[in-house]
């Protein structure tokens, strides 16, 4: 069994119901799992919800965490995404602040390399949208803390689904 | 197609379900259901003096029937005094469908009267949680909440009821069929582990059996015993479990366990093949969990999956109900030769060590109150149901647990003040059987007030009270563990002694005359020659149809042992 600590991903279908979202994350609380992140939104059809979570565990917790998802009645299905190919994507916004004119050429530069979006901008701040995974939005988030000193974030979280023929995390 | 209410549809459907039995206690947001069952003149409706006692009651009238218990509480303090019970249903796997009442929808989440998140208060401790939204959804949910309260692994389901919801007119209709697409228990048997399992089975040396509750949940102690005899292995058992197989069967050895046997725990810790059904391997099953079964190769039967290598890593995982594996094992075992020279080491250690109290003169210990038990109502069938503490341990030690006596306590949540109000729901489910609660004097007093149901509802209860006017358990861990420091276990203590003075009169209740205050009997046993006039007594009085409680007046300093030590190793055992 391996046991050391890494992220592992579920996909959840559940029941879209009052109370649900409270009951999943409970579980995580009350069982002191880790949550990393946690997104849900509905699906096509509007009575099933359908959540990413990311969570950081040995393997044995992660075979719990999945049997006890698995109990609760609301939930449909349980999708182990660690192993399977699959294309999952966060939406992460950065707003830098406080920049000078050479920080905002540089800022559109990165924009530039880093696929991002300059959603907005101002006199001195600059606004940028990336959408990657979240693996390498940290690595962003690491990389503009170094070379500015004001900047705020904001993550979505994970969102994924299985691929059709290409792997991509 | 004439609509109807929400409330008279409950009704229905506690019809439909053959619920013949409602503990209740009303109140503002339910007394229109009251009302409903009134007019309706339709179920019999116990009445206990707390909602705590009251899901107990439904706890063991469910555990001692095999149907599910039903509540039904008023909303705000009426349902948070539920919570106990819950959680002890939760652990034990015990069928409840709660119902609770709610204010009304315009009024959730205003802080109205008696208003709160019950749903959201139990979330942890069901099997499942709703609130009815929708007039529409009434039937259904009702329908749901008992279908998933009795099947897979049993558990506690809590339905949530809005005045106003219940008030509404809709369909008369209560479904027949049940589909719930995130909730399929599972059923039937993995051929391919079970196969496995056997042929583990027939290679080991030295096997063991280990019951748990769950083999006796599923009805499965007759299977069980056949499947003992037939593969000649010896068996322990946790205290859910004692009475898988009858005590006082040969190849029975105990329980295992914090205040297990000498003989079982070194079988565990010496069995090559650990074939476990139906446990979750509590800490207080395993102690240190790296030490635990270390030269066994682990077989695990239980119904749900997360119970399985949680706790303990086992080899073959088999998911299913006790019952249909061990069926379905017995059309695969083979007749197996007795080990006798595994047995011989087990008899050894049984030797070496027997489960007995040690004896202090004449005075009476609750072995002696047990085993008088044993022998006065040897050919009654009977339940017994205990509270927590001492007690309890010494219950499971010494009750001989057989086809006629069955035995419930609450064993996962521990909760005192269970055993009184459990021996009422039993007894209102098994009118003819002889009914013992086994309480301490401080489980006793937490529901107390039960004395006014058993006594209107006639039930003939025989109520012993272990009392040595102490908090007996933790106690005797203060006694091994704390220096004899007894902080907060003093149950005569109080303004008195903390002026350095006396202790105050002995009888503080003076457990006979509340008894008789409330029509009861009460006896009081200080010595050993009067223990089994008083069980006769006893057993007398319930012709009478009144309860009698029997006050046993014990020796604080007699502790539960053998015991293992907290977080130790089940052979590093503490002896008298």
């Amino acid at each position: 069994m391996d046991n050391t600590m890494k992220k592992r991903w579920i996909s959840l279908y559940v029941e879209n119901q009052v109370g649900v979202l409270s009951k999943i994350s409970g579980l995580f609380s009350g069982k002191s799992y880790n949550l990393e992140s946690l997104t849900v939104g509905t699906t096509e059809d509007p009575t099933i919800s359908r959540m990413t979570i990311e969570t950081n565990s040995d393997e044995e917790t992660y075979e719990q965490i999945k049997k006890q998802l698995n109990r609760m009645v609301e939930v449909i299905k349980v999708i182990d995404f660690t192993e399977v190919s699959v294309v999952m994507q966060e939406l992460m916004f950065i707003k830098v602040k406080n920049c000078t004119p050479e920080d905002k050429t540089e800022l559109f530069q990165i924009a530039q390399t880093y696929q991002a979006k300059v959603r907005d901008y101002g006199k001195d701040s600059v606004l940028l949208e990336f959408v990657h995974t979240a693996h390498k939005n940290t690595a962003i988030i690491q990389f503009l803390r170094s070379e500015f000193n004001s900047i705020e974030v904001v993550r979505g979280g994970s969102v994924g689904i299985e691929a059709i023929t290409m792997p991509k995390r | 197609m004439k609509k109807i209410s929400g409330n008279k549809l409950l009704v229905k459907a506690l019809k439909e379900e053959g619920v013949d039995i409602l503990f209740g206690y009303p109140g503002a947001c339910t007394i229109d259901i009251s009302d409903e069952i009134y007019k309706q003149d339709y179920t019999k409706v116990v009445l206990p003096r707390h909602e705590q006692a009251l899901v107990h009651a439904a706890d063991a009238y469910a555990r001692s029937t095999g149907k599910v218990g039903v509540c039904l509480v008023t909303s705000g303090p009426g349902a948070t005094n539920l919570v106990t019970g819950i959680a002890t249903a939760n652990y034990d796997s015990v069928p409840l469908v709660c119902f609770t009442g709610q204010v009304a929808r315009h009024l959730i989440g205003n802080d109205a009267f008696q208003e709160v998140d019950i749903v959201g208060i139990t979330r942890s401790i069901t099997k499942y949680g709703v609130t009815v939204r929708k007039r529409e959804d009434l039937g259904r949910i009702i329908k749901e909440a008992f279908y998933i309260a009795r099947s897979g692994r049993p558990g506690p389901v809590l339905v949530d009821l809005p005045k106003d919801v219940m008030a509404e007119l809709g369909s008369p209709n209560y479904p027949e069929t049940v589909n719930i697409r995130g909730y399929k228990p599972s059923t039937g048997v993995h051929i391919g582990q079970l196969k496995r399992a056997v042929k583990m089975l027939g290679k080991a040396k030295k096997p063991l059996f280990l019951a748990g509750g769950g083999v006796n949940i599923a009805g499965a102690n007759k299977a069980f015993t056949e499947l003992v005899e037939r593969t000649q292995i010896p068996v322990v058992t946790t205290i859910m479990g004692r009475g898988a197989i009858p005590t006082t069967h040969p190849l029975f050895i105990g329980n295992l366990g914090m205040h297990g046997a000498y003989a079982s725990n070194m079988a565990v810790e010496e069995c090559d093949l650990l074939f476990s059904i139906g446990t979750r391997f509590n800490d207080r099953i395993t102690g240190k969990l790296h030490a635990f079964a270390p030269k066994a190769t682990i077989v695990h039967i239980d119904i749900d999956t997360s119970s399985i290598s949680r706790n303990i890593q086992v080899d073959i995982p088999i998911v299913a109900d006790a019952k249909e594996a061990i069926e379905k094992l017995l059309e695969y075992v083979e007749p197996i030769e007795k080990k006798e020279s595994w047995m011989e080491q087990i008899e050894g250690w049984k030797e070496e060590h027997p489960l007995r109290m040690k004896p202090k003169g004449d005075q009476m210990q609750a072995q002696d109150i047990l085993e008088t038990i044993n022998e006065v109502f040897k050919d009654d069938d009977k339940i017994v149901v205990t509270d927590v503490g001492q007690h309890q341990m010494f219950t499971s030690q010494y009750l001989e647990v057989n086809e006629k006596t069955r035995l419930y306590m609450s064993g996962g949540l521990g909760t005192m003040g269970y055993g009184f109000p459990g021996a009422v729901g039993a007894q209102i489910g098994n009118p003819d059987s002889t009914v013992i609660a086994i309480s301490g004097d401080g489980g006793m007093q937490m529901n107390i007030q039960e004395f006014a149901t058993a006594v209107l509802e006639e039930l003939p209860l025989i109520l012993c009270v272990f009392n040595n006017t102490y908090l007996g358990m933790v106690r005797q861990w203060q006694k091994l563990f704390y220096g004899k420091r007894y902080s907060m276990t003093d149950l005569r203590a109080g303004a008195a002694t903390r002026r350095g003075e006396e202790h105050p009169p002995k009888y503080t209740p003076d457990f006979v005359k509340l008894a008789e205050s409330y029509g009861a009997k009460g006896i009081r046993v200080t010595e050993k020659s009067e223990m089994k006039a008083a069980f006769e007594q006893a057993k007398a009085n319930r012709a009478l149809k009144v309860p009698t409680l029997i006050e046993f007046m014990l020796d604080p300093e007699v502790q539960v042992y053998p015991m293992v030590r907290p977080g130790g190793t089940l052979e590093d055992l503490l002896m008298d």
